[in-house]
């Protein structure tokens, strides 16, 4: 839901609006008192249809970080939850990484409950993802592969968003679980972030279960 | 440098801030939710006073001023665009426009404060005077608190506004009594069309 006092041109926005659904009630209750109550159920389903309901009609301006690494140099980000370390996300990396100097950063978004996350109470949930990173950092280093990491935002495209910010990545490898088992894929987190963001984007499919892996 | 910060950092470790949930915009968010409950309850006592138990509204022989508190309702929500005035007006630079967008908006706040107390003082009957009443001054006197605290931080804005605070990066101290102040403006619209016009 939309906070319409999150600054004065809103508050302002929204004290026009408020005017205009009392007035229209109002005067509809002067004229009948039932045309008013009438006018009073078809205003506020407008209104809760309005703020709930309507399709949000600002797609996501697509941006491009600023490029940060010198010439020569490819800085690739890798953004998993749970499912770095799988030998087909390796093996990409390591195809990304050949013939340039390559910098990777690893990102673990701190996955926390909506109530844990409004509360600010999100020790927890940054303290598992710091174990999960320095797992997925010690796979990728055992492979061959120098990545630093850093835990992110819980919601994945907002990770991406601070990630790019600090270290503008040519390359963005996004990792999930497959298909029916992955929250990421079901609320569209890679498509949406192909619309947001102005950078190569891979999906990397880790099936931990079944060892089995393929890229999309 | 880091090292230096957090040898000089004493008490509890630094907050995590999220770049999703700006603290302030959560503050106002909290903020404006326990005020919409609290004017909620006023509500629900005058939803059941008035709809459930069907009291005569108003008590017979008992008149509101509606025509007097439609002038200050207009006096409210003019000062709603005088602070609105005020706070483009900075975002420009314009230090005139913001002192004098601030000013009036003291000056229409008292007047409608002044104006209530007329109100208070003429309209002929007491909290007392049964749940017609006691709707009546619990609603209009809730809202007119909200509007002195609202005169309050704008008076403290205004202060500022003339010591030569505030541009067009930072105008905080303006934009947050500017939101209160639209939340005040908000609720009385609801109160008036509730208590005075249906």
């Amino acid at each position: 839901m939309i906070n319409p006092f999150r600054s004065e041109a809103e508050a302002f926005r929204f004290l026009i609006r408020t005017i205009a659904y009392f007035a229209v009630i109002a005067a509809a209750a002067l004229i009948d008192k039932w045309l008013g109550v009438a006018v009073f159920v078809l205003a506020t389903g407008v209104v809760v249809w309005w703020l709930f309901f309507r399709g949000d009609p600002k797609r996501p301006i697509r941006t491009a970080p600023a490029r940060r690494g010198g010439e020569g140099e490819r800085r690739i980000l890798v953004v998993a939850n749970e499912t770095v370390g799988g030998s087909t996300l390796r093996d990409r990396i390591r195809e990304r990484s050949e013939g340039v100097r390559a910098q990777v950063l690893v990102v673990s978004p701190a996955l926390n409950t909506p109530i844990r996350h409004w509360a600010s109470d999100e020790d927890g949930a940054r303290a598992v993802a710091e174990t999960r990173l320095e797992e997925s950092l010690g796979r990728l280093r055992s492979g061959g592969i120098d990545a630093r990491g850093e835990v992110g935002d819980s919601e994945p495209l907002q990770a991406i968003e601070d990630a790019l910010r600090t270290f503008g990545a040519d390359e963005i490898i996004i990792s999930t679980h497959p298909e029916g088992r992955s929250q990421w894929l079901e609320r569209g987190i890679v498509s949406q972030a192909r619309e947001r963001f102005a950078v190569p984007i891979t999906h990397v499919v880790v099936d931990l279960d079944a060892d089995r892996e393929e890229i999309r | 440098m880091a090292t230096h910060v957090e040898a000089d950092h004493h008490g509890p470790p630094l907050a995590n801030q999220s770049s999703r949930v700006d603290s302030r915009v959560l503050g106002m968010f909290l903020f404006i939710a326990s005020e919409v409950m609290l004017f909620g309850a006023f509500f629900t006592a005058y939803f059941f006073v008035r709809v459930v138990n069907g009291i005569e509204w108003p008590t017979e022989g008992l008149h509101l001023p509606v025509f007097v508190a439609g002038v200050n309702t207009c006096i409210l929500v003019t000062s709603s665009f005088t602070v609105h005035w005020a706070l483009q007006s900075i975002k420009r630079d314009n230090r005139a426009g913001m002192k004098a967008g601030l000013v009036l908006t003291l000056a229409l706040g008292f007047v409608f404060l002044l104006t209530q107390a007329r109100e208070y003082s003429r309209v002929g009957f007491a909290p007392s005077d049964g749940a017609f009443g006691t709707i009546f001054y619990g609603l209009t006197g809730l809202h007119g608190a909200h509007v002195f605290v609202g005169l309050m931080l704008l008076t403290f804005a205004t202060i500022r506004a003339f010591r030569g605070h505030y541009s067009a990066a930072h105008h905080h101290g303006v934009e947050i009594p500017g939101i209160y102040w639209h939340f005040v403006d908000v609720m009385w619209i609801v109160v008036y069309t509730t208590i005075y016009i249906l």
